[in-house]
This record gives C-alpha cells, structure tokens and sequence, in this order.
C-alpha cells in the first residue's frame, strides 16, 4: 500500500526538460526502497551522464517524498544498468509525440542500427525527413527535417 | 604494491578525467564562435557530454580517495592536474578541433569498448554507459574528417597541418602510468600496447581514407603527465577564475 502510494506521487514528478511525461514513464526512476517508516531511499539513473537536470530531479523527487510524510529522503544515482530509450513506456512514446518530439525508435542495445532508420515526423508522420543535427537544444535531442509538411522537428536520441 | 602508488587506480582515473575535462573546456570555446549555428549546438553537446564523463570518472576517483570531485577540478594547480599535452593544446581551427575530437573519440571507443569488461565492475558498469553516448560523438567527428580531408584544396591542407601538429602527442593518450601494470594484471584496465594497438587499426585507414597523409613519429611522445604544455597554466587560469574567486559560492 505504501509502496503503491510512494510510486504514484514519483509518477507526479516531471522530467524537467521535457515536462509532458514524468520520471517513472521516462524509466529515469529504477527504486523505491522503504528504510523503516520515515525513510525512503529512491534510485534514480541518468538519461546521458552529462545531464545538468539531474540536480532538478533529485530535488522534486525528495519535496515529493517529504509532502507524503518522510522525514528522511536519499536520493541515489546508479548507472547500471546504463538507461536505454527502450524503457520509454508506450503512453510516454505518445505524449513525447503530441509534444513535438519524434519518439525515439527500439534498438534493443543496437543503437548503430538506429542511425540509418526514417523517423517519422512527429506533426504529419511522414518519413520523407532528414536529420539537420544530430545534437539539438539539450544532451537527448536532435534535429530534423520533414519535407512534407515542411517543418522542422527535434527527436529524442537512441540511447 | 609499488609504495610511490598506493592507489594505482585512483592515479589512472584521475588521469582519464583530467583528459575528458581539459577536452571538454577546449571544445567549449567554440560556443559562440562555431562556423555555423549547427555545429556550435553540436560542439556543445559533445563538451557537456565529456564533462560528463569527467564527472563520471573523478566520482570513481573520489569513491578510492575520499576527494570532492568539484575541488579537483577547480582547485588544483598546473603541477597536480595529469592531462595529455594532446587535449592541452589550443583550439585552433576547424580542422585541428575535428582532427583531435576524431582521434580522441576513437581512442575514447576503443578504451571504453575494453573497459566493459574490466574486473572492477564499478568502471565496467561506467564504461558501459559512457560507450552508448560516446557512439554519436565518434561518428559526428568521423563525418566532418571526411569532408575536412576530401573536401577542397584549403580544408584538406589545414586538415593535413592538424595532423601533423597532433599525431606526434597522440600517443600519450596510452602511455602507461607508473602503476599501471597492477591494474592490467587484476584484469582492471586493459594492456596499454593493446589499446594503442587496437586505436592505430581504426584510425590509420580511416585518416587514409580521408586523403590525409599519416606523418612518421620522429620522437617518442611526451610520457610524463606531470609535465604539461604551456597550454594548460592559462586554460585553468580562465576555467577555475570564478570558482576561485568565491569558494564558498553555492549554486
């Protein structure tokens, strides 16, 4: 019961960068651990190591924890399993979408492959589109082209 | 254990860091002043990712030696810091900023493709995520060599000048450190040979490929990483003013 009441406020906390979809759809939250009544450790991973949103995140992950009766909030960072995109649940792939931001596309660690493959665009789903920049406005987007409705679009990167 | 290097490990992180940190402010210097908006945006997101890595690998330091990671970076002078005259260097052009990032991120790939199978699975778990991030660096900075090599008379020379002005320091990015040879016995770190090794086989055909012509190494290249170019005084100089002047800043 506690636990379920404990993932539902971390499903309120936001992805700073991209405030449509939370932490736990985004897959960024990995733990919740119950250290006793009033103490809570939650695990959290890094999308790309260098993220400057992270800081962000640790502090609305332990406002969250303290407004649901915690006194005692540890934040830890883990980087194993390294994030994938792949963790990216389907009803956050549809919110990044309505958001402007072509999903990224399931490598299953094969995320060379992903470099050849069209990615839709995300206003009009053509795939008559072409990367103008694989690096874009923060660390996990890049910039695209759609030639049919002759816009550009950013996509979330294959990690 | 070797008594001048009682944390081994601690010592080649550091030096690993310091790379990935002095490269990271080198390549920030662009921002602003990029050949065009794209590429300022790109180079960016290559210095923020490497600034990572250096967080990432100055952690694992920390973890050894009890350090704060931020005071490494902006409260050690010229005499502590442990990075390769290679990153060190000036920015210069176009050409000798894609030039180096190419070089570094294949030495980069090379090293982190080994290190997912180091002994000590915190730098083997690091490795494993640093490699999925250093993919797009690897074949931004592959792309630009071919245009910069391939491309017209005066992009192909400049790129050429870079070469021959780099190559000969590349090689301390490998050189091993005093301690070393425990770490490549516990299976920690791979063998320093081998990596160059395996470097040397990407890039020599690639650089080829690019029309650039690889200059011979007339001279071993520097190996002491307490020894630094005259480069990397005035670089922390700019990178630690503000930290230094308000140490007890928070922000």
């Amino acid at each position: 019961m506690k636990q379920e009441r404990i993932w539902q406020a971390l499903n309120e906390v936001a992805d700073p960068e991209i405030p449509v979809v939370s932490l736990v759809e985004m897959g960024i939250v990995r733990e919740a651990r119950l250290d006793g009544d009033d103490a809570v450790t939650v695990v959290i991973t890094p999308t790309f190591s260098g993220c400057p949103a992270l800081h962000v995140m640790r502090q609305e992950i332990e406002a969250k924890m303290r407004a649901l009766g915690f006194a005692q909030v540890t934040v830890e960072t883990t980087l194993h399993p390294p994030w994938s995109s792949d963790w990216i649940s389907d009803a956050a792939r549809q919110k990044l979408k309505a958001f402007g931001l072509a999903p990224p596309p399931q490598h299953n660690g094969r995320i060379e492959l992903t470099f050849l493959a069209p990615v839709a665009c995300p206003y009009c789903d053509s795939t008559n589109t072409g990367v103008k920049n694989n690096f874009g406005s923060t660390l996990c987007r890049a910039i695209h082209y759609c030639y049919a409705c002759q816009q550009p679009f950013e996509q979330f990167k294959a990690l | 254990m070797n008594e001048s290097h009682p944390l081994p490990l601690a010592d080649w992180l550091l030096a690993m860091a310091d790379d990935q940190l002095i490269l990271a402010h080198r390549n920030s210097e662009w921002i602003g002043h990029a050949p065009i908006l794209e590429e300022d945006i790109a180079l960016a997101n290559i210095a923020q990712d490497e600034l990572g890595h250096a967080m990432v690998l100055y952690e694992l330091h920390a973890a050894l030696t009890g350090a704060d990671p931020d005071a490494l970076a902006f409260f050690r002078d010229t005499a502590a810091y442990r990075s390769a005259q290679f990153v060190e260097q000036p920015k210069g052009d176009w050409a000798f900023t894609m030039l180096r990032q190419y070089l570094f991120d294949a030495a980069e790939m090379a090293l982190l493709t080994r290190l997912v199978d180091s002994a000590y699975a915190p730098l083997a778990q690091a490795a494993a995520k640093m490699r999925n991030e250093e993919l797009y660096h690897y074949r931004h900075s592959s792309v630009w060599l071919q245009r910069l090599g391939r491309g017209t008379a005066e992009s192909h020379q400049r790129t050429q000048a870079a070469l021959d002005a780099l190559w000969p320091l590349a090689g301390q990015l490998f050189a091993p450190l005093p301690g070393d040879a425990l770490l490549v016995a516990a299976g920690v770190i791979p063998p320093a040979a081998a990596w160059q090794e395996a470097w040397e086989e990407v890039v020599r055909p690639f650089l080829i490929a690019c029309n650039l012509t690889i200059p011979a190494q007339t001279a071993p290249p520097p190996a002491d990483r307490a020894r630094h170019s005259p480069h990397l005084a005035p670089l922390l100089a700019e990178m630690q003013q503000v930290a230094r002047f308000d140490p007890e800043a928070a922000w």
